[in-house]
C-alpha cells in the first residue's frame, strides 16, 4: 500500500566529505570571526551557518535523495522558520520607526 | 507490523454471533489485564488511557480555580500568602493548557475517531500513538512532581526576567516536563496527518472527509510545525538560568522580547491547536442534530486550513505593550483582524446550517448552542484585543481574563463535552442519562457565564490580573464571579458521575442513536478492534442528512402515539 522508493545507497565518502567540509567551515566561522568586518560579519557567519544546515539537510537527513513530498515537507519546516525569524526581526529592526509621544 | 494484526484476527473464533447475527467482541471485552491496556496499540484504548489521564489534570487544574476564586471573594488577601497566590494561579495554567487543553479533543476524540471516520483499522503508526501517551505521562508527572516539591510562580507564559533572574521556584523542572509533553503533541499531530493521508478508505476523497477530520488535519500541522519552537525556548530558560548563557537577560546581553517572540511563536497557534478541534466537534454534531448537510462543507474545511496558516502570524499581538516596535504592533493588529475571518465563516455557516433544519435539543446540541454564542463572544473580545488603542487600555487586565476563557472554556471545553456526550455510545456503547445530561449542560453555560462576564466588566474597570487583593469596589464583581465557579464546579462535576453511572446502568445504545451520517455510526457499539470487519467503501458526500424526511418521521410517530 505504501510506496517505498528504493533507498538509495550513499557511498561512505560522500559522507566522509561532508562531514570534513563541515569542519573545515566550523574553522572559517571561528576565524572569521577575528576579522574586523564591521557589521558583515554577522552577514559571513550566517552565510556560512546557512550553509552547513543546508548541507546536513541535503546530506545526512537523505533529502537530496528523497522524493518530493519530503521535500514538501522540509521546505515547510524551513518557511515556517523563515516566518518566525522574519517577524522577530521586523520588531527589532523597525523599534523607533514611528515616534510614540512621551515613549 | 501488518502481518502481525492479520495473524492475530485469523486467530481469533468468530466474533459474530451465529444465532443473532450480532457482534460479541468489541475492543473493551477483546482482552483483559492491566496488560491488555498499558501496552495496547488499538488507538481506541489509547483514547480511553489519555481520557482518563486528562480528566485527572482537569479536576487538577480545576481545584487550584476553586482556590484562586476562593481567595478573590474577599478585597484584602487573606487566606493564601501573595506567593502561594502567584503559584496557584500558574500551576491552573500549566495544568489546564498543556496537560488539558492541548490534549483534549485531538488526544481523546481524534485518536478515538480519526481513523474510524476514515474507514482505517488504526492509525498509520499505532506504536508511535501509544508512546505519544506514555510521554505525556511521564511529562505530567515530572510537572506534578514540581509542583509537589514546591510550585512555580511565574505564571504560565513564564516570562523573562521572571522565570531566569527573579524566580526561586522549580522553574526547570516545571519546564521540562512542558518539553516532554509537547513530544507527545507532536507525535499525535504526525501520525494524524500520515493516517489522512495515507490510510482513508477507498473513494472517501478529500472532500468527502467529515470536517472533524480537516480540523484536526490543520491542528496537527500546527502541533508539528509550532511544537519545536517552545520544547526550544524552554530549553534557552533553562540554559539562562543554569549557565547564566545571556539570551533573554539584558545584563547578559540578552532581550526579554526574545522570549515573548518565541514563546507565543507557539502559544498563540496553541490556542487554534485548542479551538480547531473543537469547531470539528461543532460541524459534526450541528449537522446531525440539524438534520441537514453543513452548509458551505468546502469554505469550513477551508477556513480550518486559514486558521491554522495565519494563527501563525499574529503572535505579536501579546506584545503591544511590552516593548515591541510600534510598526510591527500595527502589522499584528492587522494580522489578528484578517484571523477572525475564517473564524466568522465558520460561525455563519453553523447559523445557516441549523437554518430550515429540523432541530433537536438533546444533550450534544445544547453544548453546540452554548459554544457558538461563548465563542462569539470570544472571538469578538479578542478583536478588541487586536486593536491597538482598546487593548492599552485593557492589557494585563481581567478583560483578558474573560476573553481567553470565553474561547478556551466557552469554546473547546463546551466542544469538548457536547462531543463525549454525542460519541459516548459510541465509546462505550451505553447512553448517558439525557435528563442529567441537558441539565448539567445548562447548569455550565449559566455557571460558566456567571463566572467570566463580571470579569469583563472588571477588567474594563481597571482590575489587573493576577492579583491577590483588590479595592473594596471590585468586590461585588468578584462575588458574582465566585458564586458562578461553584455553579461551573457542580456542572462539570455531574457528567463524571452519570458518565461512570452510564458505564453500568446506562441504557444499550446500539451502534447508531443518533441516526448520524458518518463511518464511525456504521461500525457497532462499541467498534471491534479492527474497527470495521469489512473495509467501507465510500460513494457519497459527508452529511446526508434530510430535515423533510426527519420531520415526516416525527409526526408520523406523533399520529400514531395520539392513536395508541
Amino acid at each position: 500500500m505504501i510506496e517505498h522508493s528504493e533507498p538509495h545507497i550513499v557511498p561512505k565518502k560522500t559522507y566522509y566529505i561532508v562531514f570534513a567540509t563541515l569542519m573545515i567551515l566550523l574553522f572559517v566561522t571561528v576565524a572569521m570571526a577575528f576579522v574586523p568586518l564591521g557589521p558583515f560579519n554577522i552577514y559571513v557567519a550566517m552565510a556560512i551557518a546557512i550553509t552547513k544546515a543546508v548541507l546536513v539537510v541535503l546530506y545526512f537527513m537523505h533529502v537530496r535523495y528523497s522524493n518530493r513530498l519530503i521535500w514538501v515537507a522540509a521546505g515547510a519546516g524551513f518557511v515556517w522558520l523563515v516566518i518566525l525569524l522574519a517577524f522577530t526581526l521586523a520588531d527589532y529592526s523597525s523599534r523607533g520607526w514611528i515616534k510614540v509621544p512621551g515613549k | 507490523m501488518e502481518m502481525d494484526r492479520t495473524v492475530v484476527a485469523e486467530e481469533r473464533p468468530t466474533i459474530i454471533d451465529t444465532v443473532t447475527g450480532a457482534i460479541r467482541e468489541n475492543y473493551l471485552n477483546a482482552n483483559y489485564g492491566l496488560k491488555s491496556w498499558f501496552l495496547t496499540v488499538d488507538h481506541k484504548r489509547i483514547a480511553i488511557l489519555y481520557l482518563i489521564s486528562i480528566t485527572l489534570f482537569f479536576f487538577l487544574g480545576g481545584s487550584f480555580a476553586v482556590m484562586i476564586r476562593l481567595e478573590l471573594i474577599t478585597p484584602q488577601g487573606d487566606l493564601v500568602q501573595a506567593e502561594t497566590y502567584n503559584k496557584l494561579f500558574t500551576m491552573h495554567g500549566i495544568v489546564m493548557v498543556f496537560f488539558f487543553l492541548i490534549p483534549s479533543i485531538p488526544a481523546v476524540l481524534g485518536n478515538f475517531l480519526v481513523p474510524i471516520m476514515i474507514g482505517a483499522r488504526d492509525m498509520a503508526f499505532p506504536r508511535l500513538n501509544l508512546a505519544s501517551w506514555y510521554i505525556y505521562v511521564v511529562g505530567g508527572l515530572f510537572t506534578l512532581g514540581a509542583m509537589i516539591a514546591g510550585g512555580i510562580d511565574t505564571g504560565w507564559t513564564f516570562y523573562t526576567p521572571y522565570s531566569t533572574s527573579f524566580s526561586n521556584t522549580y522553574v526547570i523542572a516545571t519546564g521540562l516536563g512542558i518539553f516532554v509533553v509537547g513530544f507527545s503533541s507532536i507525535l499525535t499531530g504526525l501520525n494524524f496527518i500520515v493516517t489522512i493521508h495515507k490510510m482513508r478508505a477507498p473513494g472517501l476523497t478529500w472532500f468527502r472527509l467529515p470536517l472533524f477530520i480537516w480540523s484536526n488535519y490543520a491542528t496537527s500541522i500546527i502541533m508539528v510545525l509550532g511544537t519545536p519552537v517552545i520544547a526550544v525556548t524552554i530549553l534557552l530558560v533553562a540554559l539562562e538560568r543554569g549557565l547564566h548563557i545571556g539570551i533573554f537577560d539584558p545584563a547578559l546581553g540578552g532581550d526579554p522580547i526574545l522570549f515573548q517572540h518565541l514563546f507565543w511563536f507557539y502559544s498563540h497557534p496553541a490556542v487554534y491547536i485548542m479551538i480547531l478541534p473543537a469547531m470539528g466537534v461543532i460541524s459534526e454534531l450541528v449537522a446531525c442534530f440539524s438534520r441537514r448537510r453543513v452548509f458551505g462543507y468546502k469554505f469550513v474545511a477551508f477556513a480550518s486550513l486559514g486558521i491554522a496558516v495565519i494563527g501563525f502570524l499574529v503572535w505579536g499581538h501579546h506584545m503591544f505593550v511590552s516593548g515591541q516596535s510600534s510598526y510591527a504592533g500595527m502589522i499584528f493588529s492587522f494580522l489578528s483582524f484578517i484571523v477572525a475571518i475564517p473564524s466568522a465563516i465558520k460561525v455563519f455557516n453553523w447559523t445557516a446550517t441549523m437554518y430550515k433544519g429540523s432541530i433537536s435539543y438533546d444533550t450534544p446540541m445544547l453544548y453546540v448552542m452554548g459554544f457558538i454564542g461563548l465563542f462569539t463572544i470570544g472571538g469578538l473580545t479578542g478583536l478588541f484585543l487586536a486593536c491597538l488603542g482598546v487593548d492599552i487600555h485593557v492589557h494585563d487586565t481581567y478583560f483578558i481574563v474573560a476573553h481567553f476563557h470565553y474561547i478556551m472554556v466557552g469554546g473547546t471545553i463546551m466542544a469538548y463535552l457536547g462531543g463525549i456526550h454525542f460519541w459516548w455510545p459510541k465509546i462505550t456503547g451505553r447512553m448517558y442519562p439525557e435528563g442529567w445530561g441537558k441539565f448539567s449542560a445548562l447548569l455550565i453555560f449559566v455557571g460558566f457565564n456567571l463566572t467570566f462576564f463580571p470579569q469583563f466588566l472588571l477588567g474594563y474597570l481597571g482590575m489587573p490580573r493576577r492579583y491577590y487583593a483588590y479595592p473594596q469596589e471590585f468586590q461585588v464583581l468578584n462575588v458574582m464571579s465566585s458564586a458562578g465557579a461553584s455553579v461551573l464546579g457542580v456542572g462539570y462535576l455531574l457528567p463524571l458521575v452519570y458518565f461512570l453511572w452510564s458505564l453500568r446502568y446506562g441504557r444499550i445504545a446500539g451502534s447508531n442513536p443518533w441516526k448520524a451520517t458518518g463511518l464511525e455510526w456504521q461500525t457497532s457499539s462499541p467498534p471491534p478492534t479492527e474497527n470495521f470487519l469489512a473495509t467501507p467503501v465510500v460513494t457519497e458526500e459527508p452529511y446526508q442528512y434530510s430535515p423533510e424526511e426527519t420531520e415526516a418521521e416525527y409526526a408520523m410517530t406523533k399520529k400514531e402515539n395520539v392513536n395508541v
